[in-house]
């Protein structure tokens, strides 16, 4: 704690530095409102529009957590499938990575005609961004596990599953954890594209509404509260990280 | 009556023979060496006899059953430690039984107590020296089930003065809780000291070509090392190895 508090002043600083040089250039230079807000400005509507900006923020972040649990349910049983049956993986492990190809601007509004404008098509957005990492991270860590460990454990008489679940899986958690990481923070910007295509509520309907009416401040607020919200569930998963990897940070502590 | 068989037990690889007619048996509670030049295929006895690797032909008997094939059957400890990292010392030292279905922490306690562990329980690997964690690898295999340990050079990846008080721990350990052991090496000194016998294998492909009963009364002392009657028998063995 003593050591983020020492470091942890260092981004803050540049950040704060940054909003100062970028309120005197626009104060000087008069560049109007509608072109790029200042941010004293931007922060004075976040406060004054805290209310209707607020269930809209609910919204999101709810969508982005039903979002990252099914994409975190999906990429790992398929990381899991796909390692541990051979056959799957030569036939599927090409499909996973043109999955990725496929641009979700444009597969949003297909799936807004076929599901509808309700939470399924947003989930699987979401679920979509959110496996992908979590899968290949997860399929990594299970290969990198030491063949002298795995030799030790066949010798001693594990079983296939007894070989997967007590040396691989938990093996790959600080992999899996990398991945979950980067999943964590695609999920929030998985939700707002799927916003965008249709929904009641959210950020992403916000910010199509501020950017249509030139209410760019609006729509820098949107902008700060995905960031937000993005480093929030980051620092989640890190904290879930330190809680299961325990012996790992014991390990940096040591060194 | 013995405990483990090998019989006539071949393995090639290709065109690569690495065992031909591999013959030896092992009593209850002996602690039997196999040594041999480098390369001449000690591993894959090991392997052999733990069921990774089929013998192409032959049998291999633990308590009158054939386990050609087959695993679980023996007790493993592998040149390097092998703990789990996530795991404490305790866990780490219940893997062998916990893989067999059954686990005794009051048991493991007290092993780790007689070893000088015991204050280490709660510890994880990273926490222990090189040598202790050898001694916790030692354990894992001593609390398994199974009725045959087979040790894969253990002591070769540690330091001289180490690997002497390894040796002396090992053997104390092993005199007051007898086991069947099988103890591959290359160092001569260490087979005479801590086995009852030593076979030595010839180059590949390789089969037993010379057996010594070794002398030396238990309990034993360090203070054979220098003895005359420990070199002689030092000299005998090198001479059969070559």
């Amino acid at each position: 704690m003593n050591r983020l508090l020492l470091k942890g002043w260092r981004p803050v600083a540049v950040l704060l530095l940054l909003f100062v040089i970028w309120e005197i250039v626009v104060r000087v230079s008069h560049i109007e409102a509608w072109l790029l807000p200042e941010p004293s400005k931007i922060f004075t509507e976040a406060f004054h529009g805290w209310k209707e900006f607020y269930p809209d923020l609910l919204s999101t972040t709810k969508i982005s957590l039903y979002g990252f649990a099914v994409g975190v349910l999906i990429g790992l049983v398929v990381a899991v499938l796909l390692y541990l049956i051979p056959f799957l993986r030569d036939s599927f492990y090409p499909l996973l990575i043109l999955s990725q190809n496929v641009p979700t601007i444009v597969l949003a509004p297909l799936l807004v005609i076929w599901f509808g404008f309700g939470l399924l098509p947003k989930i699987i957005v979401i679920t979509l961004v959110c496996f992908f990492p979590i899968t290949v991270a997860a399929l990594d860590g299970f290969k990198q596990t030491p063949s002298e460990l795995k030799h030790y454990m066949m010798m001693a008489g594990a079983s296939k599953g007894q070989l997967f679940w007590k040396l691989e899986f938990p093996f790959a958690l600080p992999s899996i954890f990398s991945g979950l990481k980067i999943a964590a923070t695609y999920s929030v910007m998985g939700a707002v594209i799927s916003e965008w295509l249709g929904a009641k509520q959210g950020i992403g309907v916000y910010m199509t509404l501020a950017s249509s009416s030139f209410r760019t401040d609006r729509v820098f607020v949107a902008i700060f509260a995905i960031m937000l919200l993005s480093l929030l569930f980051f620092l989640f998963i890190v904290l879930i990280e330190r809680w299961v990897v325990r012996w790992q940070v014991n390990g940096d502590d040591g060194k | 009556m013995s405990h483990l068989i090998v019989k006539d037990v071949c393995k090639g690889f290709g065109a690569n023979e690495v065992l031909k007619e591999m013959n030896f048996s092992i009593q209850k509670d002996e602690f039997v060496s196999i040594i041999g030049p480098s390369g001449s295929g000690k591993s894959t006895i090991f392997n052999t006899i733990g069921g990774i690797l089929s013998p192409d032909s032959g049998e291999i008997l633990i308590e009158q059953e054939v386990i050609n094939g087959k695993r679980g059957f023996i007790s493993y400890m592998p040149q390097t430690p092998s703990l789990l990292p996530w795991r404490t010392i305790l866990d780490n030292v219940l893997l062998g039984q916990e893989l067999q279905g059954k686990k005794e922490p009051v048991k493991a306690m007290e092993m780790l107590e007689i070893a000088g562990l015991a204050g280490y329980a709660k510890a994880y690997p990273h926490e222990l020296s090189g040598g202790m964690k050898q001694r916790v690898a030692f354990i894992r295999a001593l609390l398994s089930p199974q009725a045959v340990i087979c040790l894969d050079e253990p002591f070769s990846a540690l330091d001289e003065l180490t690997r002497l008080e390894m040796q002396k721990w090992l053997l104390s350990m092993w005199e007051s809780h007898k086991r069947t052991v099988l103890f591959i090496t290359h160092n001569i000194e260490e087979a005479l000291f801590l086995s009852d016998r030593i076979l030595v294998l010839s180059q590949k492909p390789a089969k037993v070509t010379a057996e010594f009963t070794v002398p030396f009364s238990r309990p034993r002392n360090e203070s054979i090392l220098l003895e005359d009657r420990f070199l002689e028998w030092k000299r005998r063995v090198h001479f059969a190895l070559v």
